[in-house]
Parts: C-alpha cells; sequence; structure tokens
C-alpha cells in the first residue's frame, strides 16, 4: 500500500518557491509514437508489419526482420517486475532534488523489456501493468503499475509527478453559472480538491443551480468574467499564486453556420468568451502558474480546456461555433508549449454535444455536463493531455484518423 | 448690455448656475439590459488597454474599448423602435443639435418605487405633478425620479424569473404626454425607459413605441436626478454621431440655477 498524502500544510512564506524543472526532454520523432499514445492513456508499442515483433525502445525498422514497417499499435501492457534499483543520487538536475527514486526492469508478456519508473506497490518479482505518462517535459515515460489497484496508489510520489491528481490541490473553475462549471465543482470537491474556486460573472443576474453550488464545502464564489480583461486581471491578483488546477468551464453553444447566420454579433461574442477569454485565463494566470510548477505537493499542475470535438473537424449546423473551438485548440497548442516549462500540462477534454438546453434540439447521443466532469477528473488524475469523452467525441476521433475528407463530407450533411 | 451667452458663462463661473452629472460612469460590472439569451444581445462596457507607458508606447497611456449603443446612461433615437424607422432626421446623426439643449421636468415617483417596484406612472399622477409644479411646458424633458440609481446591480436589474422588477411608465401617461404635453423625451434612472415588465404592457414597451413613434427620445440609466428641482433644469445630452446610430452612451449634463 501507499502511504496517504498528507494535506500539505500552508507554506512557509520566509522559504523561497523551488523553481520548476525539467527531466530530459529530447525525443526522436519516432519516439513521439509514445508521447502520442501517453497523451491519451493508451499503451502502444511499435509491432511490426510483417513479423508481428513488438519494439522497444521505439526504432525506424523491426530488429527482427529489418522491415521498416513498424507502426505503433495498442498492446497488451501486462509483464513482471525482474529487478528494482533505488537511485540515490544523480547528476541530473531534476532528479538530484526528486531522490531517492526507483526503476527497475519489467519483462512484457507481449515480449519487450523495459527500464522503467517503478511505482511504490510495483515489487521485484510482481506482476505489473506498464503504463506510458507524460512526464514534467511532456514527453512519454514508462511507470509500472501494481497489477491490481492498491490503496492510495495515486498517492505514490513517483506516479504523483506523472499526473495532475486534484487531490489537495486548489481548483479554479471560470464559469459556476453553466450546468458543466457546477458538475465541475462537484466533482473536484469528491475528488478532494482542497479549494475550488468557481467564478460567477454578472452576480446580479440569478441562474439555476446557485443554491447548490454555494452549499459545496470547499466552494469559494470568486467575481471573475472572462469576457472582461480587468476582471481576470483582479481575480488573478487575489488568487493566481493559489490556483494549482484551471479548468475553463466557459462556454457559448449557439447554431448557425458561417453564411447561413445574420450579422456578426454571436460570433463575436463566441470569440470574446472562449478565444479571447482563454488568452486572458492564460496571460492572467499562466506565468504564475507556470513559476509555481514545482511548488510541492500542491504544485501548478494543469490548465484544462474543455471543447467541443468539432475544433477537429467543422460541424456545418454549428458551423460558426465550431470554428471558435478551433481557435481555442490552436490556442491550447502554443499554450502548451509556454506553460511546458514550468511542468504544467494542458489538458483538452474533447466532448461532442452536451445534454443541455442549447443542445436541445440535437439528438442524441448527448454528454451529460457530470460525466464531463468526471472525464476530466479521470484524465487529471492519469496525467494525459488530450481526451476524447462520449461516443460522438470518440466517433469523430476514430473518423479523423481514417478519413478526415470523408468525415469533412458527412459532418457537412 | 451683455449678451445671453456672457451672462451664462459670468453664472457659471459664479455658481449661479451649477452643472450636476447625471451619467453613471461607463464600467464592465454595469448591468446592461437583459434579453432572452437566444436573441442578440447588448454588448457590455469592455475595455482594453493600448499601452500605459510601456514597451507598447512607452510616453503614453490609452485604451481601446467596446461597448453596446444602449451600454450605460445612453440616448435612443426615434430609429431604434420599429414605430420609429420611417421618420426623418431618426438617428443619432441627423438628429437636430438644437434638441440635444432641453429642459426638464423631474417627476417624483421615489416613495412610490420604494414602496413599489413595479410602480407604474399614470395620467392622474402626473396632473397631481402639475397641480403643484405647473403645467408641463412643450419641447421639455419628463424625467422619472425613482432613486432607482441608488441600488446595488442585483436590486437596480431586480431579475426574477418573470422578468425584471422596476417602475416605469404605464401606456397611457406616455401617449399623453407626446399628444397633449408635446413633451421632449422621457427619461429614467432604470435600465430601460419602460418599466421591467412592460414587455406585458399594451402595446408592449409604450415608451419606445410612443416617444419613438412621434420622433420623441429617450435617456435611460441617469442618476442623480434626486439633486434636480422639479422645473427649471436645462438638460445637455448630446449623443455620439453614429451613422445610423440608434442611440449612444453619453455625458448627460444638467444646468441647474442656484435660488438667489
Amino acid at each position: 500500500m501507499t502511504e496517504p498524502l498528507l494535506r500539505p500544510r500552508r507554506k512557509d512564506p520566509l522559504r523561497k518557491t523551488r523553481e520548476p524543472l525539467l527531466p530530459q526532454g529530447l525525443r526522436s520523432r519516432t519516439a513521439h509514437g509514445l508521447t502520442a499514445a501517453a497523451a491519451e492513456g493508451r499503451f502502444m508499442l511499435q509491432v511490426c508489419t510483417d513479423c508481428g515483433f513488438t519494439l522497444y525502445p521505439p526504432r525506424d525498422a523491426c530488429p527482427s526482420c529489418l522491415s521498416d514497417r513498424v507502426p505503433f499499435h495498442d498492446v497488451a501492457p501486462g509483464g513482471m517486475v525482474l529487478a528494482e534499483t533505488t537511485i540515490r543520487t544523480s547528476t541530473d538536475p531534476y532528479f538530484r532534488e526528486r531522490m531517492p527514486w526507483r526503476i527497475g526492469t519489467v519483462t512484457l508478456d507481449c515480449g519487450p523489456s523495459f527500464v522503467a519508473h517503478l511505482h511504490g506497490d510495483a515489487a521485484e518479482g510482481s506482476r505489473v501493468t506498464m503504463t506510458l505518462r507524460l512526464d514534467k517535459s511532456g514527453n512519454a515515460v514508462a511507470i509500472a503499475m501494481p497489477d491490481k489497484p492498491t490503496s492510495h496508489q495515486e498517492d505514490d510520489v513517483q506516479l504523483r509527478e506523472l499526473t495532475c491528481d486534484p487531490k489537495f490541490r486548489r481548483v479554479l473553475i471560470t464559469d459556476g453559472r453553466n450546468a458543466t462549471g457546477q458538475a465541475m465543482a462537484l466533482a473536484m470537491a469528491a475528488a478532494h480538491a482542497s479549494i475550488v474556486f468557481v467564478g460567477i460573472a454578472d452576480a446580479w443576474k440569478p441562474f439555476p443551480g446557485e443554491t447548490d453550488l454555494r452549499a459545496i464545502p470547499c466552494v469559494e464564489i470568486v467575481p471573475l468574467d472572462i469576457t472582461d480583461t480587468r476582471s481576470v486581471a483582479d481575480v488573478a491578483g487575489e488568487i493566481a499564486h493559489r490556483v494549482d488546477i484551471l479548468v475553463n468551464t466557459s462556454e457559448h453553444h449557439r447554431a448557425g453556420g458561417i453564411m447561413n447566420r445574420h450579422g456578426l454579433t454571436i460570433a463575436h461574442e463566441e470569440m470574446d468568451i472562449r478565444y479571447f477569454g482563454l488568452l486572458r485565463l492564460a496571460q492572467h494566470f499562466g506565468p504564475t502558474m507556470r513559476a509555481r510548477g514545482a511548488d510541492g505537493v500542491n504544485a501548478a499542475a494543469a490548465f484544462v480546456n474543455l471543447l467541443s470535438v468539432h475544433a477537429l473537424m467543422n460541424w456545418p449546423e454549428y458551423g460558426a461555433f465550431s470554428a471558435a473551438e478551433a481557435a481555442c485548440l490552436s490556442a491550447s497548442q502554443a499554450l502548451r508549449a509556454e506553460l511546458r516549462g514550468g511542468g504544467v500540462k494542458v489538458l483538452n477534454m474533447f466532448a461532442g454535444p452536451l445534454d443541455t438546453e442549447w443542445f436541445q434540439s440535437v439528438p442524441p447521443p448527448k454528454l451529460s455536463p457530470a460525466a464531463l466532469a468526471k472525464a476530466t477528473v479521470d484524465a487529471l488524475r492519469m496525467g494525459i493531455e488530450d481526451s476524447y469523452v462520449g461516443d460522438i467525441a470518440q466517433d469523430i476521433r476514430a473518423r479523423l484518423d481514417v478519413q478526415p475528407k470523408a468525415l469533412e463530407r458527412e459532418l457537412g450533411g | 448690455m451683455t449678451s445671453a451667452l456672457t451672462a451664462f458663462a459670468a453664472a457659471l463661473a459664479t455658481g449661479t448656475i451649477r452643472v450636476i452629472d447625471l451619467t453613471h460612469t461607463l464600467t464592465p460590472e454595469f448591468p446592461t439590459i437583459v434579453m432572452p439569451p437566444e436573441l442578440g444581445q447588448c454588448a457590455p462596457f469592455r475595455m482594453e488597454e493600448v499601452s500605459r507607458y510601456d514597451e507598447r508606447g512607452p510616453a503614453w497611456y490609452w485604451n481601446n474599448f467596446s461597448m453596446g449603443e444602449h451600454t450605460g446612461t445612453h440616448f435612443d433615437a426615434p430609429i431604434h423602435w420599429v414605430t420609429g424607422k420611417e421618420l426623418p432626421d431618426n438617428a443619432v446623426d441627423t438628429i437636430p443639435p438644437a434638441h440635444f439643449l432641453a429642459p426638464a421636468c423631474v417627476i417624483d415617483c421615489s416613495a412610490e418605487s420604494a414602496a413599489d417596484a413595479d410602480f407604474v406612472l399614470t395620467v392622474p399622477f402626473v396632473e397631481a405633478w402639475e397641480a403643484k409644479h405647473g403645467r408641463i411646458p412643450p419641447q421639455s424633458w419628463v424625467l422619472l425620479r425613482t432613486d432607482w440609481h441608488k441600488r446595488p446591480p442585483k436590486a437596480y436589474v431586480n431579475l426574477l424569473d418573470d422578468g425584471p422588477h422596476s417602475p416605469g411608465p404605464a401606456p397611457a401617461v406616455v401617449k399623453w404626454l407626446v399628444e397633449q404635453r408635446d413633451v421632449h423625451g422621457f427619461g429614467t434612472e432604470t435600465i430601460g425607459t419602460d418599466a421591467g415588465q412592460a414587455a406585458h404592457f399594451n402595446p408592449p414597451y409604450p415608451a419606445h413605441h410612443y416617444m419613438h413613434g412621434r420622433g420623441r427620445y429617450g435617456l435611460q440609466c441617469l442618476t442623480n436626478l434626486d439633486l434636480l428641482p422639479p422645473t427649471g433644469a436645462l438638460i445637455l445630452a448630446a449623443p455620439l454621431k453614429i451613422r445610423q446610430g440608434s442611440g449612444s452612451p453619453l455625458r448627460v449634463l444638467a444646468l441647474v440655477e442656484t435660488k438667489p
């Protein structure tokens, strides 16, 4: 079992905040196949198309038959720890301040052997499940997890370096007026976040669910309006140094195409709430989060965007909305690069239509806000950076992989 | 003999004539009118800094701002309403500039509004006011003093699940003011010239319907009406010259003569 994490004490204001350092981050182009798998929480290795040999580490040709047809596939992650080592000193600045560190040799049932990070409950001789995770540098590393879940396994100190678990972290939910923001607040509270700051714009305007939201014990309401630069700056000034996970729940779902819509007022609102809102949050919260990427148990960990899966391919019925989402996706990629220096992850949650009033006339399947919130907590616990939630998002993702042009035509109706 | 304007300037300089600001400060937080969410919305005031003596402009500070024509303390032109859409000179750029200066009658409904957020101004109420202060002269603004400007935002908009609740005029009194008193326009402290529940009046939004239908003007989100005398104030209300603009945020000033 893992020693349960203790709630961090209040910070000693006389101590210097530890600066974020990153583990070695160079990977070959081929090795980024592992990064792609880790980004989605999948376990994928190269499998030779010609002879079926499973490769690790990544190579450009099969060591068994020299074929260059070695694409990544999902493979069985089961294996056994052959040997373990505890490293007590290192010349690497990142690991040097995180000693001791356990690594081990793990042989997978599907063939290859790994030198991998070991979860504290993955002992020599035991069965393990190998996982690929993104480390602070944003690159894939392998960590062997116990075969069966152990108590408090998510609190393992080496694992927590690779995840963004909300436990004992302070979360900012940018918009609590909508169902998604409220479901997110509940989910974060249930995941043992220590504080859930919830932004409420236009407090003079009543909204459904307000009483229940205010009743969540760890919720603290902040007067945040992400369409107002001054408001974002003011709230960031007060709490940015206490925001470890930022979840942007602002939304503006409106039907209507590009040509088949009358004027630009709604498009302005879409861009202001979604795209410029993201920029405001990034500019005012991002720098402080980046500086706090190694600030102890509740170090800044993740900036979460809830995106429509139609950011990836336009859905003309919601054409202008899709375009604004695509702008947010593009911005999130830049933000990811900017936050990487602090080891802070950008998590994009891709969803299809939500089961809310703004998609009332859209036929099922639709995603409930609660399901999106739960998936977000799960994604943070895994430390991934791209999550496709629900049937529609996964279907779009799969069709995009196979034939993007066909998907464009199909969405065009 | 001194000219009227010289005497006026002297009166301003000596404080015989005082200038009272009837304008709210433009801030992002100030409420704008709430429409059903599927309809177009009036943009609230927003400001982005261009530079502040920094790398974006070393010696100067300036901002870009954005808002709707009907944000903050603002002026309604006749073209704002469907009933005034065909009138001549009905937009803020074509209204004769002399119309931007007019005297005001201030009708105090503050006690009634405090007692009833849905207080409705009626013809008998105005007739009672006239009995005390004299007949409303033609081409006067009629300003409804409710002390609504003193309320915090939530009570100011006063949104319940059946819409906003704030005082305003009944259809009959607006028609009467236009037809029987030939007023210049109607001004309020509330978010619009009409009552919060005026969507349910017949016709809906009577201040808009009748005033703009007859080429008269509106002023709303006024403040400091409690500082004005019932009669005798001169209102300077000149909207921005926006081509075919339906209204505009503006600075509204009242000139008030100090009693000797």
